[in-house]
């Protein structure tokens, strides 16, 4: 396994819960073919929060999209909470990310039409879990999770970013995934309100969720229990390359 | 046009408006939102008066600031009117409480906005599903396959099974309106649907709403494009959160 700047007392014993192998994605256009992601082997463990930063057009959103099924790798494997993603169709993969992983992204997509308790209780009752009654008093716990409750009636408009954004980690909690896969999180955010999405993250991975987040924020990406950076669609390993030399 | 029973639905629902005293599908009385900050008290509508009645296909156009936005919300319950009153189809929207207002928009009104807000996880026919889901409106049996027919009225079939980052901007908006569908509303509203978009797309969801007001829907765009605008039956132009003047286009 690729060590890195891993913090002490970190889970190195947890079950891992997602390995990439030898994962490529190229696009092919007009322009001809870019690389986006090569050769990536990543392995996380339950209940790490494993952060991969690098900049834009690094290959980070790609990471995201193979790792949750939302696009599909050229070649390699990709293995989550037990299931072989790299086979899953659009379809399929949509259905499995329902009880598998939440997904967070820089914009929060939310539906602006309704509340936020009918945003949590969305995917619930999507998936068809818990009884109509345990699933808003499950939202309405979730809410209070991300300190929101107060909000529940809200349409997402008359919440502050850092609101839309707690709502939008409750949502993606809604069906109690193992994992929670966060896009830039706090790239809409001041440095306050990200604070409160971070803690948010925390908590999580306290009660044994694992979380990925992609970052280009280099201080966001520290509160991470591993940091891995990417690099024209590539991770590199600071820590290893330094105790090669 | 496939899609056949949006149509039939159409026919009930413009009989039930002619049944209604003064026929306005919407009807607003002045209505006044002011919003305040910090920076002070900002009146976005003043005293607005509006009719409009059912089946029509209106544009609503100004500068930046002018208030379309807000109309807009304040028609679709999005936001609540400071004073006045928003009746639409015989619903006094502005009593509704936030629970009640999110119950009647899920059943009556389609919105469609600028950045399409499809959700990302789900695939085109999953969003449409979920919208139907929440409406309530159409048993569950029928659902997928009014789901299906509802992407094929927008030429989207073919890609029920993708995500939305896979497709195009006017591919997005396109199941977005099949999406303000899903529970056949009473009123299509559109907040710079076409603000993304290039002219392309554009003008396939242009083609789109207009084959819809030809099937009976009532339909409410705000747009900044002069030409789009002029495409509709009846164009508002707002100033400074009033009607500056009106224009029947044909």
């Amino acid at each position: 396994m690729r060590s890195s700047t891993t913090r002490p007392g970190a889970v190195h014993r947890a079950p891992v819960i997602m390995e990439l192998r030898a994962v490529e994605k190229i696009y092919s256009g007009v322009g001809g073919q870019v690389t986006a992601l090569h050769c990536i082997d990543m392995r996380v463990r339950q209940a790490e929060f494993l952060v991969v930063t690098g900049r834009s057009g690094s290959g980070k959103t790609t990471l995201i999209n193979c790792v949750t099924g939302l696009d599909r790798c050229t070649s390699g494997e990709i293995h989550v909470a037990g299931t072989a993603v790299h086979r899953l169709s659009p379809e399929k993969a949509s259905r499995w990310r329902r009880h598998n992983v939440g997904v967070v992204f820089q914009s929060f997509e939310l539906l602006p039409t309704l509340t936020a308790v009918e945003n949590v209780m969305l995917p619930m009752d999507f998936a068809g879990s818990f009884d109509v009654r345990h699933q808003s008093r499950r939202a309405l716990e979730l809410l209070e999770a991300v300190e929101i409750a107060d909000h529940a009636r809200k349409v997402p408009a008359a919440l502050s970013g850092g609101q839309q954004q707690r709502l939008a980690i409750a949502r993606a909690m809604a069906n109690d995934p193992p994992i929670l896969v966060a896009d830039e999180p706090t790239g809409s955010l001041d440095s306050v309100t990200a604070e409160a999405v971070l803690r948010v993250f925390d908590g999580l991975v306290e009660r044994g969720k694992t979380v990925l987040m992609v970052t280009h924020d280099k201080d966001v990406a520290a509160h991470g229990s591993r940091t891995l950076t990417i690099a024209d669609g590539e991770l590199l390993d600071a820590a290893e390359r330094a105790s090669h030399a | 046009m496939p899609g056949k029973f949006s149509l039939k639905r159409a026919h009930a629902t413009q009989k039930k408006q002619d049944r209604q005293p003064n026929g306005h599908l919407i009807d607003l009385r002045q209505v006044v939102k002011t919003y305040t900050s910090a920076a002070g008290t900002f009146m976005a509508l003043r005293g607005l008066q509006l009719q409009i009645g059912s089946g029509a296909f209106v544009s609503i156009v100004g500068k930046s600031g002018s208030g379309k936005s807000t109309l807009i919300n304040v028609i679709t319950g999005i936001d609540r009117p400071t004073s006045g009153e928003v009746m639409v189809d015989g619903t006094a929207v502005h009593e509704l409480s936030e629970e009640q207002i999110a119950v009647w928009r899920g059943r009556s009104v389609g919105v469609i906005f600028q950045f399409f807000q499809l959700l990302p996880t789900l695939t085109a026919v999953e969003n449409i599903l979920l919208a139907m889901d929440y409406g309530g409106r159409f048993p569950m049996a029928e659902r997928p396959d009014r789901a299906m027919a509802l992407l094929q009225l927008v030429g989207m079939a073919d890609e029920a099974h993708r995500v939305p980052h896979s497709m195009s901007g006017g591919q997005q908006q396109c199941v977005a309106i099949a999406r303000a569908l899903a529970n056949d509303p009473i009123l299509l509203a559109a907040d710079e649907p076409t603000g993304n978009l290039d002219s392309r797309s554009s003008e396939l969801v242009m083609q789109l709403f207009g084959t819809l007001a030809d099937s009976g829907k009532t339909i409410l765009m705000v747009t900044h494009d002069r030409d789009l605008a002029a495409r509709t039956h009846r164009t508002i132009r707002l100033a400074d959160g009033k009607i500056e003047d009106e224009i029947l286009n044909h």
